[in-house]
């Protein structure tokens, strides 16, 4: 079965006071009709600028598709015009953000927010799509539907307005939905809440995630497969069991060693925690022809520190972007 | 419910507000040298000691301050404003005359200078920096730094002594005969310089903040949300960045409206604008006591409705405004 979505050889530039920065450097993925697809890796990574570029919602005049292919139902999204894009954005393919608290609008009812995507996308008229969103309400778990549709967001916490912009983000049943870290800005419980949703919702209606997140722990339980990413570059993908039994990049070790449940059961002695020391290198070093990990990496050595390392495959599936990619 | 009484309050609050204003002019009148007594006695060519005396107690000026002030009170609460000298009528009647020129002109530079203002600052924004941006800056800069009735003998210099476009002056044209809507016509005629003049600096207000708060609004994370929503431009605009836009405007045209009310006073002379701002100038020189302080009454009840209307405009364009939490 062909994949629902192919990125091929993506490049995005940024346009920067220092020059043009590639942020996205050869990328290529794949996501199933279905499945939990997730992007991992420190802030600044490139996770946030796949996603807005399969959307087409790159930083006008800062950001652009330097070259590549996003094919989506036999469709190159990144030549689509603003008028086909907008047909797809929240339609086909929609988007929650990481800071429900800013992302609805704060002068209109969450039923106008909700219901406005269905009027758009579905040609429903107001009192049908007014009834859908409270539906929609319904569904995301939101207690009194019915009194609560007329309520402005600033009446609603925060993990009650993550379920809307779910429930918006759900509104028309997109084949995609891009999840970009939608946890971050919620307390611990609330994000176990949001992520069942996430998974429950998912189930139901057969939409592809796209989970952005650094919680690695929030990645085991949430997707099949994954893609670690670093300084704008693909640095491992694969199963997301197998990864973590035995990941093939450093990079990848590292983020999985910081995250103490993943390695051991409670009633093991812990290990120590662990840190990935250093930093994620600056835009300007993005485009170099070198492991852009290697200042960080334990097992570097001069072939690292002079040419970029090439994709490695391994059975089931498993790539990994690394001369040592052998011996670990 | 909850904005019935939050209405009441406020209602109670201006009420109150406006006493305290009739109490201020009313001191500080009292306060000046002389009185309606030496004013009349001056007109009829001077009078003794005792004339003087029997005017002052005909028009209870030997009472004590304090009763006179509490009578004064009492009559404005009856919707009395006293009796003009020298116009001889009651000081309300002359006012109510006058009114409905005033606030024609006022309201309209108002409504002008807000839509012009916003549609200006919303069209820069979307482009800060294309030519149009640029004129707009440049406008609000020649609209903050000229002086009203300066802009408006220009303008009278330009569209009515050298293109011959408006009238020079006055509300209607009595040679004028025809049905409503040539009255209606030539009132435009007379409106469009002084609506113009008075409005040229609340536009440049108007524009630059909307301009400011347009382009902060359109890079929040709920209009990315609307785009992420497939929604077009236009809508994102006007629907979604507009009405968060709009909160500044309207609490700066609040503020502004007293500005407006005192900018009439000069455009009604300089425009000869038959309204309340010529009435004052010439009861001030009259010194027409009754008559300034029914108007400096009456346009401190103009200003205080005028924040009122901007305090409710306020609630229905954003909900948080009043509400708990």
């Amino acid at each position: 079965m062909a994949p629902l979505l192919k990125v091929e050889n993506l490049r995005i530039e940024l346009t920067t006071r220092d020059g043009i920065a590639p942020v996205i450097d050869d990328l290529s993925l794949e996501l199933n009709a279905g499945e939990t697809l997730s992007f991992v890796g420190e802030s600044g990574c490139g996770k946030s600028m796949t996603a807005l570029a399969i959307m087409g919602l790159l930083p006008e005049k800062v950001g652009r598709i330097a070259s590549g292919t996003i094919m989506f139902g036999g469709e190159d999204l990144s030549k689509a015009s603003d008028a086909r894009l907008r047909e797809i954005r929240g339609n086909d393919i929609s988007m929650i953000f990481q800071e429900p608290m800013t992302s609805l609008n704060p002068v209109y009812t969450i039923g106008e927010q909700i219901s406005e995507v269905l009027r758009r996308h579905q040609n429903l008229g107001k009192t049908a799509a007014w009834s859908k969103a409270i539906e929609l309400l319904d569904a995301v778990r939101i207690p009194n539907p019915n009194g609560r549709i007329s309520d402005y967001p600033h009446q609603m916490s925060g993990g009650q307005r993550q379920r809307v912009m779910i429930a918006i983000a759900l509104a028309c049943q997109p084949k995609i939905l891009i999840a970009d870290e939608p946890t971050t800005a919620l307390d611990v419980t609330v994000q176990a809440q949001i992520f069942d949703l996430l998974r429950d919702l998912g189930r139901e209606t057969g939409t592809a995630t796209i989970l952005i997140t650094h919680d690695m722990g929030a990645v085991a339980e949430m997707a099949e497969r994954m893609i670690v990413m670093y300084a704008g570059r693909k640095a491992e993908d694969g199963p997301v069991d197998q990864i973590i039994e035995h990941p093939r990049h450093p990079y990848t070790k590292g983020l999985i060693s910081c995250v103490p449940h993943l390695v051991a059961t409670l009633t093991d002695e812990r290990p120590e925690l662990t840190e990935v020391r250093g930093i994620v290198p600056s835009l300007r070093d993005f485009g170099r022809d070198t492991c852009l990990f290697a200042s960080r990496c334990n097992l570097a050595d001069d072939k690292c520190r002079s040419k970029r390392p090439p994709e490695v495959h391994f059975k089931g599936q498993q790539n990994s972007a690394c001369w040592h990619a052998e011996q670990l | 419910m909850a904005i019935f009484i939050t209405i009441l309050q406020r209602v109670f609050y201006a009420v109150m507000l406006l006493i305290a204003v009739l109490v201020l002019n009313f001191s500080m009148l009292h306060l000046a040298p002389g009185d309606i007594a030496d004013t009349i006695a001056q007109a009829s060519g001077g009078a003794d000691a005792e004339v003087l005396e029997q005017i002052r107690k005909d028009y209870g000026l030997d009472q004590p301050f304090i009763v006179q002030l509490g009578q004064y009170i009492g009559k404005v609460l009856s919707f009395d404003l006293g009796h003009s000298f020298f116009y001889n009528q009651p000081v309300t009647s002359l006012i109510f005359e006058k009114v409905p020129a005033t606030l024609l002109l006022v309201i309209t530079a108002q409504i002008f200078a807000l839509i012009v203002g916003v549609l200006l600052g919303v069209f820069s924004a979307r482009n800060p920096n294309g030519l149009l941006s640029h004129f707009v800056t440049f406008t609000a800069l020649f609209g903050y730094a000229a002086p009203v009735f300066w802009t408006g003998i220009l303008l009278l210099i330009t569209f009515s002594l050298n293109i011959q476009m408006f009238p020079s002056g006055g509300m209607v044209d009595v040679t004028v005969e025809g049905g409503f809507f040539t009255h209606a016509w030539d009132l435009f005629k007379h409106m469009v310089l002084p609506v113009f003049t008075l409005s040229t600096i609340f536009l440049a207000l108007y524009s630059r903040l909307c301009r400011a708060s347009m382009m902060e609004v359109l890079g929040s994370d709920f209009i990315r949300t609307a785009k992420a929503k497939g929604l077009s431009e236009n809508q994102i605009v006007y629907k979604h960045a507009l009405k968060n836009s709009l909160s500044p405007v309207v609490t700066l045209a609040g503020i502004q409206f007293s500005a407006v009310v005192s900018g009439a006073v000069l455009v009604e002379a300089v425009f000869s604008w038959p309204g309340l701002g010529s009435l004052a100038l010439q009861s001030i020189i009259a010194r027409d006591t009754p008559t300034i302080l029914g108007i400096l009454f009456f346009s401190a009840l103009v200003v205080i409705v005028g924040n009122l209307i901007t305090d409710m405009i306020l609630r229905l364009i954003d909900p948080r405004v009043g509400s708990k939490g």
